[in-house]
């Protein structure tokens, strides 16, 4: 291909490498720096996770001066994890794929582009900066009022402040991706790429897309409510002075419901890209799964009082109904990838690894979730480390697992070179183990009764030995994440030189070079299916 | 590379041949971006206004009174007041920010610039206005702090105060273009972006008007 490729004739500019990076509006370069950007903050969210663990490897208070520092620690854990490693990592690999996939040149405004990745660091350090003004948020990531609120129990002043303002931030750049994604896959695809021909990654990249731009302002007007509530003596969520705690919860998980499939759609996109590469099959059941897709979007919305039911004041029957709705649309995509690994011709790379740690711990997530949604089961479970088990089988075992599946399958198209098979398989086993360590004993505990949140428990609960199987777990995690960070950093110069195709891939992305041009395509192969690339191999494209 | 001998493109030298993108008619991409972006406001305020109707529907006073506006604001937000006035100013404008949009669809310069700075001006005295009212109604005792219902008086109104403000700034901007020339009736998506979400705050502002001053 590379033998159609113009030369520029232009002049080249002698701009820095970094000012090149910082200035850039290439879709390419800002999903790179959003993917940077992400993991940095898993970093940091990723150490407080094991301040959490250290903490509570045994009863009593020995790690940390006291409680109030804990419930910093954790929530700043949870809010890092999910507002700033999970969601934009997912939008920084659609950012980098989704253009690609559909044979665009790049996103529709690629100025907002760069907007909405510039106010995520800028969001990062606000949430980071409330450590050094006299305490973080401590409210726990959801911030309920009254504990967020200035009262009796309140979340200390300036953290919590600086959290709204953060999150208000990066809803902000989430809603400007997301309308900039949506014109995209609607104005942008190349000739011939129909709606139905387009990639999994792309359909529930533009799922997620409508989920963010219709939910995330609706938690953006619950923050300013609780800003309003915290410094201009408003009463919306204070019951004391006329207002109501459960509203801000009703309006809290309207968005953060809908923010779950957020955390998880792309994920589920990533590896429908991975598996009918690495079985050589098409993905069974294609449009089946794009109508799960959209399912999973729509029910979305209506589920969000299943986090309420023990306030007592949302329609148990509904909410628990639709719920298990879920699982039907979810159970198709299950069968999708079971089918489409089934009888393939599997190549056990690292993508496929990962992609297959997802379908096991996703699929555990998924029916402790169905458990969950049972109205009395969750009434004794509401609140336990049950739920925490739960969370993490989904959004790490799912969509950590998936995030990496992504990071190992495009890092040859991001940079030329191949990732180390064997310092990638190493990283998925400790991961892999380390995963089940922490988490599954965090069932138990939640079957046992342990409540979330808490510093300190009793030696004679019978939770010792699960909370110190949970800590090892906890830094064998953290252990598995050093081969990859050393993996990165060898490839980069020493890796094995990738060439366009390294996978045979079926999607847009690998009929350019790696890394692309600017422009992405010197020519594009003829798009007759949602496998042009494939097509075009095996010459299925030809008149 | 067998894919080569299948490309679309009719001139294989050329860097972009074969990636002519969708732009057979349809809606224009700012022009969908700022619907998206409508979308998304109109969620922001539905927080709003379920925040609202919520704590209207729950709102009991100090006495164990169920009356809304309680009983010391009972009269405050009459709707035949200055408020009327800003009303009307803020509909008129939108009329004349229509006016303006028509006429640059038929590269009417004059009369576009002209009826973009009606909208302009209007939008600023709403604006005013609007700070007049505030301050009468602070002098009535009627605040932030005031209870639920001074709350979501000025949350709801303010915060429509504050996408006014935004619309001023967008309206300044194209204003600015205008009258340095970059619109004609080919090419003008910056006023119909601006025009649709002009409206769009007017519309809200109804809607407000009605649920705050009559319902």
């Amino acid at each position: 291909m590379a033998t159609h490729a113009l030369r520029p004739a232009a002049p080249t500019y002698s701009r820095g490498r970094l000012y090149e990076w910082l200035t850039t509006t290439d879709h390419k370069k800002i999903g790179i720096m959003y993917v940077i950007n992400s993991f940095v903050f898993f970093l940091i969210g990723g150490i407080l996770a094991l301040v959490v663990r250290t903490e509570l490897a045994q009863p009593g208070l020995q790690f940390l001066s006291d409680e109030s520092v804990y419930n910093q620690i954790f929530t700043m854990h949870a809010t890092l994890m999910i507002f700033m490693f999970v969601i934009p990592m997912l939008a920084g690999l659609g950012n980098y794929a989704v253009p690609l996939m559909i044979g665009a040149p790049d996103m529709a405004f690629p100025r907002i582009n760069a907007l909405s990745l510039w106010m995520l660091p800028l969001a990062g350090i606000l949430l980071v900066a409330s450590f050094f003004t006299g305490g973080s948020a401590a409210a726990g990531w959801t911030s309920y009022p009254p504990l967020s609120l200035d009262g009796p129990l309140k979340s200390p002043g300036t953290g919590q402040d600086l959290w709204i303002v953060g999150l208000i931030l990066i809803g902000t750049s989430s809603i400007l991706g997301g309308i900039n994604f949506l014109v995209t896959i609607f104005k942008m695809r190349a000739p011939g790429m129909t709606l139905f021909r387009m990639p999994i990654m792309v359909w529930t990249v533009l799922v997620t897309s409508v989920l963010v731009v219709m939910a995330t302002p609706v938690i953006t007007s619950a923050l300013v409510m609780l800003f309003i509530d915290r410094n201009y003596g408003g009463r919306f969520f204070d019951p004391f002075g006329g207002g109501s705690a459960v509203l801000y919860q009703n309006i809290f998980w309207f968005y953060s419901h809908p923010a779950v499939y957020v955390m998880i759609l792309p994920a589920m996109g990533v590896i429908s890209e991975v598996l009918p590469v690495f079985s050589r099959k098409p993905l069974f059941g294609f449009k089946a799964f794009i109508f799960a897709t959209a399912g999973i979007g729509a029910l979305g919305f209506s589920v969000w009082a299943h986090h309420m039911f023990t306030t007592g004041s949302v329609f148990l029957p509904f909410f628990s109904l639709m719920t298990f709705l879920i699982a039907v649309p979810t159970g198709v995509k299950m069968f999708n990838w079971v089918f489409t690994l089934f009888r393939g011709q599997l190549t056990f790379s690292t993508p496929l690894i990962f992609a297959i740690g997802f379908l096991t711990m996703f699929l555990i997530g998924g029916i402790n979730g169905a458990f969950s949604a049972s109205v009395p089961v969750d009434f004794a479970l509401h609140d336990t480390y049950w739920v925490v088990a739960h969370i993490h089988y989904v959004l790490f075992g799912g969509s950590v697992f998936g995030i990496f599946a992504g990071l190992y399958y495009w890092f040859p198209k991001m940079s030329g070179r191949m990732l180390d098979e064997g310092l990638g398989k190493i990283q998925f086993v400790l991961m892999f183990i380390g995963f089940n360590l922490t988490f599954f004993p965090m069932q138990m505990l939640g079957l046992a009764g342990m409540p979330r949140r808490i510093a300190d428990y009793a030696a004679d609960a019978g939770w010792n030995d699960w909370n110190m199987a949970a800590t090892i777990g906890g830094f064998l995690i953290a252990a598995s994440i050093l081969p990859f960070i050393w993996n990165v950093f060898v490839s980069l110069r020493n890796g094995k030189i990738a060439g366009d195709d390294p996978w045979e891939g079926n999607t847009l992305e690998w009929a350019t070079s790696s890394p692309p041009p600017p422009y992405n395509f010197d020519h594009l192969p003829e798009i007759r299916s949602e496998r042009p690339v494939f097509d075009a191999r095996h010459g299925r494209g030809a008149h | 590379m067998s894919a080569d001998s299948h490309a679309l493109a009719p001139a294989d030298h050329s860097p972009i041949s074969g990636l002519a993108h969708d732009i057979r008619g349809g809606i224009s991409n700012p022009i969908l971006g700022m619907l998206l972006f409508i979308a998304s406001e109109i969620m922001f305020f539905a927080g709003l206004f379920a925040a609202y109707f919520s704590t209207r529907a729950n709102f009991v006073d100090a006495n164990g009174v169920k009356e809304w506006p309680p009983s010391e604001f009972a009269d405050i937000l009459n709707p035949f007041s200055l408020i009327l006035v800003a009303t009307v100013i803020l509909i008129l404008s939108s009329v004349t920010l229509q006016m303006a949009l028509w006429a640059i669809r038929r590269d009417d310069r004059t009369g576009f610039l002209r009826n973009m700075a009606f909208t302009f001006i209007l939008g600023i005295t709403f604006l005013l206005l609007q700070a007049y009212d505030y301050s009468l109604l602070f002098q009535e005792g009627l605040t932030m702090g005031s209870g639920p219902f001074g709350t979501t008086y000025f949350t709801l109104t303010g915060f429509h105060g504050a996408h006014v403000f935004g619309g001023v700034i967008m309206l300044g901007v194209v204003l600015y273009r205008g009258m340095s020339g970059q619109f004609s009736s080919r090419h003008h998506d910056a006023v119909e972006a601006a025009s649709l979400y002009w409206h769009f705050v007017d519309v809200v502002w109804i809607v407000l008007f009605t649920i705050l001053y009559f319902l």
